[in-house]
Parts: C-alpha cells; sequence; structure tokens
C-alpha cells in the first residue's frame, strides 16, 4: 500500500509513538507571531526553561498589529523582540522588514518540500502548499515546540481532492477553496489532511497554491497539501540553488514527497473546476457560499483586500488590472494592506499602488490589521465588508460588523460598484 | 491534576467559534488572569447571557457539533479555565481547540448525538451538574430529580496529559 504525502512526512520526522496513534514529531520549523508566542515565553520564564532548540529553525515576526497601536500591543511585540535578541534567532522581522506571516516565510524560502512546520495560527497550513506537514498549533504546543523541536499529533486521514478543468475566467484559487469549503462544510475535514492535485492545481502559481492550502483550517482540515512539482522547484530556487546541482535534481529529491499512486484515501473527492463561477460567503460561516450571481443584492460599507489568504503581488495585480482608472463606489471605504513589505514595493514599482490610490484606496503598511478586527479598518455595528480574507465570522472584522469573503477580482469588482459584484464584466 | 465537575452551562449550537469564545481584541492580554471578564462574550445565543449567573457558577461546557473551530488560540480554553470551566462535552471538537484544552491539562470530551440530546433535556433544570471521573471515563449527569449516566473515550495520550497537569512539563522531562 502506498503513502500520501503526510504519512511520507509523518514517517521521516517520528521520534516515537508514546501512545498507539499519538506520534511525536520532529520540527524542521517553529514560526511564531506576536500574539500567541509571548503567553508562550512569559510561561517558560515562569518555569524557569527560558531555553530555545534551536535558535536558526525558529523564526519570528511581529506582524498582527505593527506598528503597535498601544501599550498592550507594544508590550506584546517587546517581549518577541527581547527575547528574539536573547537567544539570537537570526530570521526575527521587526518593523520596515515584516510582514504577515504566512506570506512572509515563504516569500523568505523557509518552508521546504517535506518538512514539519508549526505555528501558534491556524492558518500555518498554508505552508503545505509546498508540499510541507504545517499545522496550527496552540500555545502550549507551540512552547514545547520551541523547548524541544517536537509536536504531538494523532495521524490525521487523508482527503484526496482530485482538481480538473480549466479555471474560467474571473474564477481563482480563492474561489475553487470557498466552493470545497461550501461543500464539504466547517467540519468537513476535521483531523483530516488535504491533499490538492489535479491539472488545475498543477497550472497554479505558488501564490495560488497558498491562498488554497490558506483555508485548509476554514474546513476543519489540519494542513492543506499540494504536491511538490517544477512549480515548487522554480519558487524555491533563488534559495536553493546551492543545495543541489540542477533543477531537475531538486525536482527529484523533492518528488519522495509526493503521493504514491496507491496511497490510501480517508475520501477523494472530485472537482470540475471548470463550471466554477465567482464565490462569495453570505452568512457568518465559511461554509455558506453562493456564486456571485446568486447573490441577493448586498451593498457595502468596506472593500478590504489584503491578508494571508489573498495580500500576494498576484492578489494586487488582479484586483489593480480591474481597478485601473476606476474609482471606488461613493458609499465604500477602500483599504489594501500589500502582504509583506518585498509586495509592497514590487506594486510600487509596478506601478499597481498608484491604480489602487487613484481609485481612492487607502494603502497600509504591511499586516494583519483589519482582518482580525484589531486595527486599519475595524468595522462598526453594522457595517458591511467585501474581503479577501478567510473569516467572516460575526464580529471578526469588528463587532456588529459582517464578512463576505471573496477573491481579489470579485472584491475589486464590488469596490467599483459599491455592492456586491460580479467580476467577469470587468475581465 | 484538575478537578472537574460541577454546574453545566448548556450551549445549544454547533460550531461556536474561537472568536465567540474570546474576542480577538482581547489577544493583547498578557496574562490568563486578565482575560477571565470576556468569557463568551460575543457569542449571541437565545437565553444565554455572558454575564449571567449560570456562565458565572459553570465547572462545564455542554455544546454541540464542532466546537471551538476558528482561530489557534489558547486563549479559548485559558479563558474557561479562569472562568473554573475545566471541562467541554461536545459531538465533536475543532482539532486545535481540542488539542489545546488537553494541553493545558483540561478535558474535551466527546459524546453521541443521542447523549447529547439526552443532557440537554436537563437544560431548564437550575440545578443541572455533572460529575466526571477521568479514571473510569464515566460522566453523570443530574438535574430536575433525575441522574443520568454517560460513559466516554479518553486516548491514553489524553488521560496522560491530564494527569500531568499539560504538556509542557511532560515533553520536558521526556524529550
Ligand atoms: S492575515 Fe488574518 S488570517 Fe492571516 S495570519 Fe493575519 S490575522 Fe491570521
Amino acid at each position: 500500500m502506498g503513502k500520501t504525502t503526510a504519512e511520507k512526512i509523518f514517517e521521516a520526522h517520528l521520534v516515537e509513538e508514546p501512545f498507539p496513534g499519538t506520534k511525536v514529531l520532529r520540527l524542521d520549523v517553529v514560526l511564531c507571531h506576536e500574539i500567541t508566542t509571548p503567553i508562550a515565553i512569559d510561561d517558560l520564564i515562569r518555569r524557569g526553561k527560558d531555553r530555545v532548540y534551536d535558535s536558526a529553525r525558529i523564526k519570528a515576526v511581529i506582524d498582527h498589529v505593527t506598528p503597535s497601536k498601544d501599550t498592550k500591543t507594544a508590550t506584546q511585540a517587546k517581549i518577541l523582540r527581547d527575547w528574539a535578541r536573547r537567544h539570537a534567532i537570526i530570521d526575527f522581522f521587526d518593523i520596515g522588514a515584516n510582514g504577515v506571516c504566512h506570506a512572509l516565510f515563504p516569500e523568505k524560502g523557509f518552508i521546504r518540500p517535506g518538512y514539519t512546520v508549526i505555528m501558534g495560527d491556524s492558518h500555518t497550513c498554508t505552508h503545505g502548499a509546498f508540499g510541507a506537514f504545517a499545522a496550527g498549533i496552540g500555545t502550549t504546543d507551540l512552547e514545547v515546540g520551541i523547548l524541544k523541536g517536537v509536536c504531538a499529533f494523532r495521524q490525521p486521514k487523508t482527503i484526496r481532492f482530485n482538481v480538473t478543468g480549466a479555471l474560467p475566467t474571473g474564477v481563482y484559487a480563492k474561489d475553487v477553496i470557498l466552493h470545497i469549503i461550501g461543500r464539504i462544510g466547517v467540519n468537513g475535514a476535521t483531523d483530516r489532511v488535504m491533499e490538492f492535485h489535479g491539472d488545475t492545481i498543477d497550472a497554479m502559481t505558488m501564490e495560488s497554491r497558498m491562498t488554497l492550502c490558506n483555508m485548509a483550517i476554514e474546513a476543519g482540515g489540519t494542513s492543506g497539501i499540494c504536491q511538490p512539482d517544477a512549480t515548487t522547484v522554480e519558487y524555491l530556487w533563488p534559495f536553493i540553488k546551492d543545495e543541489f546541482t540542477s533543477r531537475e535534481a531538486a525536482l527529484a529529491d523533492y518528488s519522495q514527497w509526493r503521493a504514491d499512486a496507491d496511497a490510501d484515501y480517508d475520501q477523494i473527492i472530485e472537482i470540475d473546476a471548470s463550471a466554477l463561477q465567482p464565490v462569495v460567503t453570505f452568512g457568518y460561516k465559511p461554509d455558506q457560499t453562493k456564486f456571485v450571481t446568486e447573490m441577493p443584492d448586498s451593498p457595502l460599507d468596506q472593500v478590504y483586500l489584503g491578508s494571508c489568504t489573498n495580500g500576494r503581488l498576484e492578489d494586487l495585480r488582479i484586483a489593480a488590472g480591474i481597478l485601473k482608472g476606476r474609482k471606488l463606489a461613493p458609499n465604500v471605504r477602500g483599504i489594501l494592506s500589500p502582504a509583506t513589505p518585498k509586495i509592497q514595493q514590487e506594486a510600487m514599482r509596478e506601478g499597481l499602488i498608484d491604480i489602487f490610490m487613484e481609485a481612492g484606496f487607502c494603502v497600509t503598511n504591511p499586516t494583519c490589521g483589519a482582518c482580525l478586527g484589531m486595527s486599519n479598518g475595524v468595522l462598526a455595528d453594522g457595517e458591511v465588508c467585501a474581503s479577501t480574507t478567510n473569516r467572516n465570522f460575526m464580529g471578526r472584522m469588528g463587532k456588529g460588523g459582517m464578512v463576505h469573503l471573496m477573491s481579489p477580482a470579485t472584491a475589486a469588482a464590488s469596490a467599483i460598484e459599491g455592492r456586491i459584484a460580479d467580476p467577469r464584466k470587468y475581465l | 491534576m484538575k478537578t472537574f465537575g460541577g454546574p453545566i452551562l448548556f450551549l445549544d449550537r454547533s460550531d461556536i467559534n474561537t472568536d465567540e469564545i474570546i474576542p480577538a481584541k482581547y489577544l493583547t492580554e498578557i496574562t490568563k488572569e486578565d482575560l477571565r471578564p470576556y468569557i463568551l462574550e460575543d457569542l449571541k445565543l437565545s437565553g444565554f447571557d455572558p454575564k449571567g449567573p449560570r456562565t458565572e457558577n459553570a465547572r462545564v461546557v455542554v455544546s454541540r457539533a464542532n466546537f471551538g473551530c476558528g482561530s489557534s488560540r489558547e486563549h479559548a480554553p485559558w479563558v474557561f479555565e479562569v472562568n473554573g470551566i475545566t471541562a467541554v462535552i461536545a459531538e465533536s471538537f475543532a482539532r486545535i481547540f481540542r488539542q489545546n484544552m488537553f494541553n493545558c491539562g483540561m478535558a474535551a470530551i466527546e459524546l453521541s448525538k443521542a447523549d447529547l440530546d439526552q443532557i440537554f433535556s436537563h437544560s431548564e433544570d437550575a440545578d443541572a451538574a455533572m460529575n466526571i471521573d477521568i479514571e473510569t471515563r464515566k460522566l453523570t449527569v443530574s438535574g430536575g430529580g433525575k441522574t443520568r449516566e454517560f460513559s466516554f473515550e479518553l486516548s491514553p495520550f489524553d488521560k496522560a496529559l491530564v494527569l500531568a497537569g499539560g504538556w509542557v512539563d511532560y515533553a520536558d522531562l521526556k524529550y
């Protein structure tokens, strides 16, 4: 019997199985941000265990609220900063170099096929786009990860998604994943890995694959996983060119993590991507989805472009393509938070930032900001936002506020019309 | 080891997420204790009052499917812990929430829908309470003059975490 990607990674990283079904894995990278790490640091200090297992394998960023907005967020940033200095964490990203964790860390080349990755953040599943097993965990698991470089998991089963067909105009990775969540439900993949296959995925850029894997957790998934291929190697090449003699050699090595043809799956789900239309959420759960054409008239107060789901250069290019030469509707505010400084700078060079600003958008520095309702665009009670983020929970972007999740293209079209709109007429 | 059992807080809905358990704006608190007043602040559920006596007295939460979905924040188990709630009983849990509970030495116990329906039949009883025995894996629910018993599953690892009081000391000793 063959193995899934996650099974191969589990086998290669197994430290021990202390109890049947519970596997303690060695970790390749432990990622940290300033919201969930300070309490772990504080607890380690109180236990007299203020140590790190390997300062080169721990990466940290201040990203959720940056620059700090008040004394409390400044204190969180300071705890992380002081700790990073104390333990000589080389890859620590502070103001000027910081961006949304799940966009920044891959951009730095920290994630490789076959890796085990944890972070005290549910959207850690994003990194599975590289063929890694990447899982969000809580602060206690993070604490042990920092201290010992291990984490315990119940071996997850795997659901295989065969996504086939060319994406129609106006339909993107975000629509695919929203559609999948709508189909299997918010706990349709609980304790499962979502392994993505098919020519639709093969044709996707790494950015799109990250968007896809990012929302695995919204279906309850432990990790989203794509198969490492030539696209993965090409993305990583600047970081791995000294490790391999050629791209072919890298591909041959990384291919060991591809699922076997005869692997055993918990479920196999077929998705015909060519039949999709732009997808939008309508309620307070990510599985409440409709095609944009089925949406009732939905006026908006705000449009938000950014986050670890859709704040990458590809997303900004798509949205700017629609917004070029057009203006925000008078009833909406537009906010763009590019996910990393590199993305922001590149968007500036390409003239995308000009397009957004001429359309009437406010462009912020890279940060999570409004995505979790902490800063840079929190909604007032009763307000509605069209957003490229990943969570539409009640109150997520501000108490009493409502969020509709959608692709950058749908968000851009909606910004122009001031209500949820079909992007296809602008393409 | 923590103590388990006492008055029940009934939350009769599926998919209660961690933003409802503890809103993101309180994630800037540095100590667990500071979270105490904000328990379930954003949860809208008919008959539920986050500041009411039922919430205040509760030692156990009983809910439905996919409890604790959403963010990885361990603040969700912590806000229960500092309010004296050490166990959540539900039809199913989101993975991270469930693991966080056990990592903190708390209990996240799954029961069938049929068992939960029986427990929910006590939701109007002012004296509804639960006794949880981790050793024998038995729950006793009482209220309105009735008592019912249920058994539950607990993996050896989860049980070891509960007995050890959490994962940090357990792991530091072992690895
Ligand atoms: S952008 Fe939003 S979802 Fe992504 S890490 Fe930041 S807060 Fe979490």
